[in-house]
């Protein structure tokens, strides 16, 4: 099939179409930015105003499910970037196959976060009564904990059905993964997510390891 | 369809320049793991700070391919960064100079 057959209205080429949709995507992408952009500036004041709790809670996280989980986000990253280059080299199996990749790795990202949560619910690390840490704004990093990673995992999780309807779209024609644009706009979706992952990381999880 | 076959060398080139930055990536994850349990007092967050803005803009320009977009993405692109910029000086401004 032609690229030509992707052309949908109003535009009058496939390069205008492409154009278009990445344009769209970046602003979609500014607004999911300011949305972390507000907890990222809630948790700098917090810190600021309790540095003794957040330090204390922050070594409470598990560094090695913080750590590991943010290679795996790196890794899916590196897939979903060498599927957009092979797809656009109209080596379209190879892409798929990298498509599944970085299906199976957001997939088990997910998985180990959970758990990740269970070892947090089991230490009771959730704000309210019988929180174990007494230290002034501990139980304030615990909710910020729970309330980056919850939302920033609600966003994988939109990636993942994301990336499924590329798999599925393409089984039966391969070369929409080049034609249609919908393949770089979900690696945009797919890079952001693994960005804002990136930030959290040292926030929530290499807080306080230099103490006790 | 017919499956495409390539040369393993092919592939290799085609993709060179995203595996080296993925392992740029994964050196800088380990370094500031590392430099996570060196004392250095107030200097951890923003040395943790400093190398992951660096991870998140090799992911921008390489993975995103920012440098390849046309002037009117990368202006979409820069939008969000100007904005937190914009927030944070002002809100530290007050909460940080009290």
């Amino acid at each position: 099939m032609s690229d030509s057959a992707y052309l949908r209205p109003p535009w009058k080429n496939l390069e205008r179409q492409h154009q278009a949709v990445t344009l769209g995507i970046w602003a979609f992408l500014g607004s999911e930015v300011l949305l972390f952009a507000g907890l990222f500036a809630g948790y700098s004041v917090y810190r600021g105003l309790h540095p003794a709790g957040f330090l204390a809670a922050g070594r409470e996280t598990s560094i090695v499910f913080g750590t590991v989980n943010t290679a795996i986000l790196m890794t899916s990253s590196l897939t979903m970037a060498m599927a957009g280059r092979t797809a656009k080299a109209r080596l379209f199996h190879a892409a798929r196959i990298l498509l599944f990749a970085t299906f199976a790795l957001g997939l088990l990202f997910l998985v180990l976060k959970g758990f990740e949560y269970r070892e947090d619910i089991h230490k009771h690390l959730i704000p309210g009564p019988g929180f174990p840490i007494s230290v002034e704004g501990a139980a304030l990093f615990f909710s910020f904990y729970w309330v980056m990673t919850g939302i920033h995992a609600t966003h994988v999780t939109g990636g993942l059905v994301a990336v499924l309807r590329l798999i599925v779209t393409s089984r039966n024609d391969t070369a929409w993964l080049a034609g249609s644009g919908s393949q770089e706009a979900t690696a945009l979706y797919w890079h952001l997510v693994d960005m804002i992952w990136i930030i959290l990381y040292p926030l929530l999880y290499l807080a306080g390891r230099t103490h006790g | 369809m017919a499956r495409e076959k390539i040369p393993a060398k092919s592939f290799w080139k085609l993709n060179r320049d995203l595996v080296m930055t993925w392992a740029g990536l994964c050196a800088l994850l380990a370094i500031t793991c590392t430099l996570a349990y060196v004392p250095m007092g107030r200097g951890n967050l923003p040395v943790s700070l400093v190398i992951a803005a660096i991870k998140a803009a090799l992911v921008g320009a390489i993975f995103m391919r920012l440098s390849d977009h046309n002037a009117l993405n990368r202006l979409a692109a820069s939008v969000g960064p100007i904005w937190i910029f914009i927030m944070f000086v002002l809100m530290g401004s007050d909460y940080f100079t009290r």
